[in-house]
């Protein structure tokens, strides 16, 4: 056999790639899920991943208070500690994500559809103040109290016009997620503490091999995600196939109208899609920094790209195709990076996307739009 | 109405009169105008010098002209270009800045780092090597719904940077530097300090592309995209070969921008892959959307707003980005046509609210 790179490094590269792609996958199922009940793109997903980053980040530092480096060591724990603390910061990092991809859909899209609220008009009202106050003064507490007081009334004359229901076409709904996708990442690359810099995250967990696959040291942090991944997207899947709620969302996914006939509060079942989508997110989330230790501003961008390409790669709308797209993805991005070199990652992610579509535009196991097929 | 839409009648009024006493003039009245206006855009980099505009249209910390230049001209150009892709043919292309990316590079590659053309011989070839990547880039993918080719054009948009940024025979991120700059005519020289003849070139070029717009928009061309952005389907029924003027819409585009790009690396005559990020084709985005997707001159008056705006207010300088996603949001949600609306609807609604009135009268 030649000694080539990926021949040396065959069982390596599919491990790294297959946590990867798990991690893919699970930001993958929130465009997916989104897509099959509102048709749209949810282009500001990948910034409910950062906010999840983050949350994981304030988890481990802020809530239970671990430093970086501990005498001078990472601050490793072991056992039930390490176990509890993971779990910890998981759901603090579910509640994040949960939480903005729920208000995201209230203040972006919601609107768009003839039906905001009052939430929708309050943070438009705020946001709108805060930007008006941006041209004259640029300091950021004063703008914030400033906007804190014109918010109500901007709040009321913007409820006003929600009243009237117009719709928006639906290129509308993809620019407004644009929108609002740049505009969550650059509030926190402007007004975090660290700016546009990285953030590291404390490393609690000790990166041991745990077994050898083939000659490959295995380490526990690639196990942990990859079983943690298809833990949750079990539990996905079983959620929407089993419980009421997910009924209401399959029913939404094949006919929104005449499910609200039927009586499916229609919006409920929207809110709860986003939920679902943001709490695997900041799943995928927790599970990033796990592995790289780091986050940034701008950290979702290429990701969130990368998971909408998976998601379409499995064929959108579909769970299964979503985990098969993120894994396919997640190794083909490996290989290809041991070939061609490792700057190319993402121009060969972009390109196997352009070649699925052009070859097979509903993705690898097909579509799954409008059909009772989860 | 709410109180909002009754505030801001007046002033939809006071446009519509605008626009009513325009139409009014005859032709001679209508040429002396575009060109009393010609005038003054070609006065703007001395409008500083004006008594009482001067100190409010001048940009703190940059010269005024150099503005004018670098980021007006550029966002117009660029502007008007993404306006026949995402407003007249309704495509959302998130990659736009790839094109002006492929202009700048094919200038610096011919003038500089694998040639010695002189820039003028370069820009018809920039133009056209852009219009090829419309091709290539358009020929697979306008086939695909709306949204992926969304989601395509920005792959295409990052390929483009991280090819520059990872090829040696690109300049790598290094660059290329030492771009020729346009030649010398009537006296203008094209040096490193003053900007103003670069402004003039960079006007020119803005009338020759809005007087091509025009004439392609109300030609077979313009109606058939015009007609696919409003039904796809129902225009490809009534027999308008849609993926050909899909292809022709990007193809175009694609020239304007590799255009601009050209522009550019003839101004500041070094480029490397980070002065094409992404970042940029969201603003670019911003800009058509905000003026009005749909209407040239909606979408220059967009250019001209993204551009100027954060330089005269610099406060906006590091939070513009920012700034212009939240004004995204806003745009969609509370007037999803822009500032100012495509033709075709304005006169919808003008002729509904004449009937309305008819009905009151009545």
């Amino acid at each position: 056999m030649p000694d080539w790179l990926i021949i040396r490094t065959f069982w390596d590269l599919t491990v790294t790639g297959l946590a990867l792609g798990s991690i893919y996958a699970l930001v993958a199922l929130g465009y997916t899920l989104v897509y099959g009940v509102l048709r749209l793109i949810n282009f500001a997903h990948s910034e409910i991943f950062m906010v999840g980053t983050f949350g994981s980040l304030l988890a481990s530092s802020q809530f239970l208070n671990i430093p970086l480096l501990e005498d001078g060591n990472y601050p490793y724990r072991a056992g039930m500690t390490l176990i509890f603390f993971l779990v910890v910061i998981l759901i603090i990092a579910m509640v994040f994500s949960g939480i903005s991809a729920v208000l995201l859909e209230r203040v972006a899209y919601r609107p768009l559809r003839g039906n905001g609220d009052s939430i929708g008009a309050v943070a438009l009202a705020f946001l709108t103040a805060f930007i008006v106050s941006l041209i004259f003064i640029d300091d950021t507490q004063v703008n914030v109290i400033i906007s804190l007081v014109l918010t109500a009334p901007i709040a009321y004359s913007y409820l006003r016009i929600f009243k009237r229901g117009r719709k928006a076409p639906r290129l509308a709904f993809l620019i407004s997620a644009i929108g609002a996708s740049t505009a969550i990442a650059e509030a926190v690359g402007v007004w975090g503490t660290h700016g546009r810099d990285q953030y590291q995250t404390a490393r609690i967990l000790e990166k041991k091999t745990v077994f050898n696959l083939f000659g490959t040291d295995v380490r526990i942090d690639y196990v942990i995600v990859i079983v943690g991944a298809l833990l949750m997207m079990t539990a996905l899947t079983l959620f929407v196939n089993k419980t009421r709620l997910g009924r209401g969302v399959r029913a939404v996914a094949q006919d929104a109208e005449t499910s609200r006939i039927l009586g499916v509060n229609v919006d409920m079942i929207i809110i709860v899609t986003f939920a679902l989508g943001g709490v695997m997110a900041g799943g995928a989330a927790m599970l990033f920094t796990l592995v790289y230790d780091q986050t940034r501003f701008n950290i979702g961008f290429i990701l969130g790209v990368k998971s909408f390409t998976a998601a379409v790669l499995g064929g959108i709308g579909n769970l299964k195709g979503a985990l098969l797209g993120g894994l396919v993805l997640g190794l083909v991005e490996n290989y290809g990076s041991a070939i061609f070199g490792g700057q190319w990652k993402d121009v060969i992610a972009f390109t196997v996307l352009l070649v699925v579509l052009m070859f097979r535009p509903t993705g690898l196991l097909g579509e799954s739009l409008g059909k009772a097929r989860v | 109405m709410s109180t909002i839409g009754n505030a801001f009648a007046p002033v939809r009024d006071a446009f519509d009169s605008i626009g009513d006493a325009f139409h009014r003039m005859n032709q001679w009245q209508k040429y002396s105008f575009y060109a009393i206006v010609i005038i003054a855009l070609y006065l703007a980099p001395f409008w500083t010098d004006i008594p009482v505009i001067g100190p409010i249209v001048d940009t703190p910390g940059t010269q005024f002209s150099t503005v004018l230049n670098d980021q007006v001209i550029i966002f117009v150009l660029v502007a008007l270009g993404l306006n026949v892709v995402v407003g007249l043919a309704g495509l959302l292309d998130l990659g736009y800045v790839g094109f002006y990316a492929v202009g700048a590079y094919v200038t610096a590659i011919l003038t500089s780092a694998h040639g010695n053309l002189p820039w003028l011989l370069s820009l018809p070839i920039a133009v056209v090597v852009s219009m090829l990547f419309g091709v290539i880039l358009g020929a697979p993918t306008l086939r695909l719904r709306g949204d992926y080719l969304a989601i395509v054009t920005l792959g295409f948009g990052e390929i483009i940077r991280l090819t520059a940024k990872n090829m040696d025979w690109l300049g790598a991120s290094r660059g290329i530097s030492n771009i020729k700059k346009p030649p010398s005519i009537f006296g203008l020289k094209f040096g490193v300090i003053d900007p103003k003849p670069y402004y003039y070139l960079g006007l020119t070029l803005v009338l020759i592309v809005v007087f091509v717009l025009h004439r392609i928009e109300y030609s077979r061309v313009g109606r058939a995209w015009v007609a696919i952005r409003e039904d796809e389907d129902a225009a490809e029924l009534m027999g308008v070969h849609t993926f050909k003027f899909k292809l022709w819409a990007f193809t175009i585009g694609a020239a304007v921008g590799g255009l601009a790009g050209v522009h550019y690396a003839g101004k500041v005559g070094f480029i490397n892959p980070d002065n094409f990020p992404l970042q940029l084709s969201i603003l670019f985005l911003a800009a058509v959307v905000l003026g009005g997707s749909g209407n040239m001159y909606g979408a220059i008056l967009g250019g001209v707003l993204v551009a100027y705006v954060p330089e005269r207010l610099r406060n906006f300088a590091d939070k513009r980005v920012f700034v212009f996603g939240v004004v995204l949001v806003l745009m969609m949600v509370f007037r999803p046509e822009g500032i100012l609306p495509k033709r075709v609807g304005d006169e919808h609604k003008k002729r509904q609210r004449s009937s309305q009135n008819e009905e009151v009268a009545q």
